[in-house]
């Protein structure tokens, strides 16, 4: 096998010039590779597949939030014998689920530190009798204090987790923030939280496992990240890696909800497979998927800023707390990310980020889109327009004034080299809401009106791949080969769950073999098949995988020419026939390339200074509301979203992304309540838990501005999780402007407005219904 | 209770299936039949993902008890192309980008299809009404409705 390196070399860019205008492939509509399927149902999903002699596991969980387990009883009424019970006794290697840290358990051994935690697993092959024997299961606990709030774990009265409750803390600390607040002449203070998301993808959480001493262990199961499940399992199992195949199946959206919890969920049916004998299948239900797995991480944000009366910005001094739950899984990468995005998308000649990720008594907060920059942005977003009615700015303007543009640095002391232009974003989007008007005469009609109207803005940046010098820790691996039959292969670990990788990865591949479309497909998302491009998070599919595609398939290509099967030019028969003729002779046709950081790219994770990310995306996005003053309700009326991500590679499955992604964020804004009962999720339903239905969504009218990027494959950039960014503030921005009141804490619900408005009080948290 | 032995006529076809009469049609469908096309997605009746059609009428089929169906019509999204011939409705999502993760697709069709019998010509309003039973977490709804104004408009040279 030979290896390609990265095409385009650091130091020596592709030109623009080269890309635009001439792809016949990439920048066009393609069908979504596994779309045909999809829509005749004949997609499989996890509980889709089943195994002769597949038998069903189900998972006994913690009921209290914190203890140590005194007795386990198996209660009566239940043929034990039929069962096959797993502890953590039974684990032949570590009991962890192995990510940043080890201090996950796969099953609780003796103590628990949240609601749900698993302890103990039964299988059976006649599944509709496991959820009695479940609850059969009685288990005594001596019952420990628990910490339920941020507050309460930073006061550190009980401690849950390691000396202090921390899992991690950042400090950015740019210029002299001290030295600001003499200069200003307004300082201007909030508070600003976020509260827990569930990711609510429709297919629920499940994995099948199948074990032979011989064969080893299989695991399909309905994933993001499938080299994530194999270190983790290699762990748990004390296996050999080769023994230990990791095979992601279609699977039914996750948004950062199957980053790390497959990879639980694998090592359960593991077990009982290993136990057994028999392949083992667990499959969530949609309650137990809620009320167990993992959600966006809480957040509270302090930010105290100096502005000139002009609208310049001095300073930022800002605090960035999250709630990670009880073990610190990805909270550290979650934290990171939202403290580089806190000073969002404004130049700060001074600037310092405190945060800090705490440990409370309910499950691990996880990956969810767009990784804590929500969170910070939203706090950012907020105060801006809160700034700019302090000096008695427009809210435009004050950003306006501030942005960042090429040459100026970012809170981390990376200095913009992309040509980004956030005004030309802004003016634009401004253009086509029609903004101006429409906020001169909604501030002057609503001082009468019974539904009063309001428009507000957010601009912000995400930054695309993984932060810091994750991409070189990462040094991912792409593919591709031939078949015998000479059909081309694009061999990744990267996954598809909606977000269209099966369709860019070959739009990509097709595009640099210089062959259609459909004679490129996706080898399986099989770890004994593919290698490791890492894992499918964090905007980087497109960027960064994409790009080593197609370094992979110009080798391939190349080595196809080098063998004289191959001319100067050719139709796609003509290459398929000579990636078939290789195959016969040589034996193989394969070409892998590997991530080679770009030279001007350099982090320091002492002093988290540098190049956060390689490239961001950029937007300004706007929201136009109405506050009904009968009800409180508020719906969406418009919104505009105008963004820059690079080249886009599919306009179909890019504006899908950002409708979706703005869909989410009104949920996250307005409608999506997680409420908590001592760590537990008590309204685990879709019933009492409210997503958006078609009937709560308004038009969605999405532009992009395209601008290629160097470094991305054909110049793409990040785009997945930026739309999760900006509706959120833009909401709130609209409603405190409908209401001529400040809001500064989602979600925000109809009562919440209720409370505020006709009573004159900020909600308490406990005294709102389900 | 014991199994049974019930008579459904599926997709056009007469197939014998032992249950319980209880159980979900969505399970028989699934485990039962084969038919995995159909998806569960909460179990209550919110989500839609397994809709199907019962004697011309939408309905989920996680609420319904198979005994209920005894001797009805039933359709599910296996039987919507006629064999390699996509339905305009399943054509439009394919082109339009209506189908991401594919989860709530099945049920978003069956929807549509209900929805275009009912109103071959449907409002933006009733599209959005139509579909409000149906969720969907990844698409925003845009690229749905897209496509069912396409199916309406290709189902009208059908």
């Amino acid at each position: 096998m030979e290896a390609f390196r990265s095409f385009s070399r650091p130091g020596e860019p592709p030109s623009i010039g080269e890309y635009l205008g001439k792809e016949r492939i990439v920048g066009t509509p393609a069908l979504r590779k596994e779309g045909v399927a999809k829509v005749r149902g004949s997609a499989r999903y996890i509980d889709d597949i089943s195994f002769p002699g597949m038998i069903f596991g189900a998972t006994v969980r913690s009921s209290i939030a914190r203890g140590r387990i005194q007795k386990i009883e198996f209660g009566e009424g239940v043929i034990w014998d039929e069962f096959i019970v797993v502890s953590a006794k039974d684990i032949p290697g570590e009991n962890a689920i192995a990510l940043i840290n080890k201090d996950w358990p796969c099953l609780a051994a003796d103590r628990v530190n949240h609601p749900e935690e698993p302890i103990l697993l039964l299988a059976h092959p006649d599944r509709h009798l496991l959820p009695k024997a479940v609850a059969a299961v009685r288990i005594e606990y001596e019952v420990l204090p628990s910490v339920h709030s941020m507050e309460e774990s930073e006061r550190g009265d009980v401690i849950v987790w390691g000396a202090d409750n921390v899992f991690k803390k950042f400090l950015i600390d740019n210029g002299n923030v001290d030295a600001a607040w003499d200069q200003a002449d307004f300082i201007v203070e909030g508070e600003y939280t976020t509260g827990a998301q569930e990711h609510l993808y429709i297919d629920n959480n499940g994995a099948i496992a199948a074990y032979t001493p011989d064969e080893g262990l299989t695991i399909w199961g309905s994933m993001q990240c499938p080299f994530y499940a194999h270190k983790s399992l290699v762990c748990l199992t004390g296996l050999p890696e080769d023994k230990v195949r990791i095979i992601q199946v279609e699977t039914g959206g996750a948004f950062g909800g199957k980053e790390d919890y497959p990879s639980m969920i694998g090592a359960h049916a593991a077990l009982l497979a290993m136990k057994s004998g028999r392949p083992v299948k667990i499959m969530y239900d949609r309650m137990e998927d809620m009320v167990a797995t993992t959600k966006r991480h809480p957040s509270r944000t302090r930010i105290r800023t100096a502005v000139t009366k002009e609208g310049k910005l001095l300073a930022a001094d800002i605090d960035f707390t999250t709630d990670g739950g009880a073990y610190s899984t990805l909270s550290a990468t979650v934290l990171s990310r939202g403290t580089i995005h806190a000073g969002g998308a404004y130049y700060w000649p001074n600037i310092r980020v405190r945060s800090k990720a705490l440990a409370t008594n309910c499950p691990p907060h996880g990956a969810f889109r767009g990784f804590g920059a929500p969170q910070s942005l939203f706090a950012m977003e907020r105060h801006m327009d809160r700034v700019a009615s302090a000096i008695g700015m427009s809210p435009e303007e004050l950003r306006r004034r501030n942005f960042l543009r090429p040459g100026l640095a970012t809170a981390t002391g990376q200095k913009i080299s992309e040509d980004v232009n956030l005004e030309h974003l802004l003016a634009r989007a401004l253009t086509i809401s029609g903004y101006s008007a429409k906020r001169e005469r909604f501030s002057r009609e609503n001082i009468r009106a019974k539904k009063k109207k309001g428009i507000g803005i957010a601009a912000f940046l995400h930054g695309s791949g993984f932060t810091g010098s994750g991409e070189r820790y990462l040094n991912s691996v792409a593919g591709m080969d031939a078949t015998a039959e000479g059909k081309l292969r694009v061999l990744v670990s990267s996954t598809e769950f909606g977000q269209g990788t099966n369709t860019i990865l070959c739009q990509i591949a097709a595009e640099s073999l210089g062959i259609d479309y459909d004679a490129v497909e996706m080898a399986p998302p099989d770890t004994g098949i593919v290698p490791n491009s890492g894992p499918t998070v964090a905007s980087r599919t497109s960027m960064i995988v994409g790009k080593l595609v197609h370094s992979a398939a110009i080798g391939l290509r190349q080595t196809l020419q080098a063998s004289g099967l191959l001319g100067e030019s050719w139709t796609t028969p003509e290459f398929c026939e000579a990636a078939k003729t290789h195959v016969a002779k040589y034996g193989a046709l394969r070409s892998d390339s590997r991530y080679e950081p770009p030279v001007d790219v350099h982090w320091d994770d002492q002093t988290y200074r540098g190049e956060a990310y390689a490239a961001y995306a950029w937007a300004v996005y706007v929201a136009e509301v109405t506050v009904d003053m009968l009800t409180y309700g508020v719906t969406v009326d418009d919104f505009v979203a105008v963004q820059e991500v690079g080249r886009v590679l599919n306009p179909t499955l890019a504006t899908g992304q950002i409708e979706g992604g703005v869909a989410q964020g009104i949920g996250y804004a307005l409608y999506e309540k997680v409420q908590w009962e001592r760590g537990r999720m008590a309204n685990g339903q879709m019933t009492n838990y409210i997503i958006p239905t078609s009937q709560d969504i308004p038009p969605i009218r999405v532009f992009f501005e395209e601008m290629p990027f160097g470094h991305g494959a054909y110049g793409a950039k990040g785009i997945g999780e930026l739309p999760m960014d900006g509706p959120a503030p833009a909401i709130l921005n609209a409603v405190s402007h409908a209401t001529d009141t400040d809001f500064n804490a989602i979600p925000l619900l109809a009562e919440d407005i209720c409370l505020r408005l006709a009573l004159r009080q900020t909600v308490p948290v406990e005294a709102v219904a389900v | 209770m014991s199994r049974q032995c019930f008579s459904l006529h599926v997709n056009g076809e007469c197939r014998m299936v032992e249950a319980y009469p209880m159980e979900r049609l969505l399970d028989v469908l699934r485990d039962g039949l084969g038919l995995t096309g159909t998806k569960e997605g909460c179990g209550e009746g919110e989500c839609g993902a397994c809709s199907v059609l019962i004697d011309g009428e939408l309905v989920n089929s996680c609420l319904v008890p198979v005994a209920q169906v005894n001797g009805t019509e039933i359709v599910t999204i296996e039987g919507v192309a006629a064999g390699q011939h996509l339905h305009p409705a399943q054509q439009a999502f394919l082109t339009c980008g209506g189908a991401q993760c594919g989860m709530c697709t099945p049920g978003m069709i069956m929807a549509t299809v209900y929805l275009l019998k009912k109103y071959p010509q449907p409002t933006s309003d009733q599209i959005r009404e139509g579909l409000n039973g149906n969720l969907c977490r990844c698409t925003g709804y845009m690229r749905i409705f897209e496509a069912v104004e396409k199916a309406a408009v290709q189902g009208q040279g059908e």
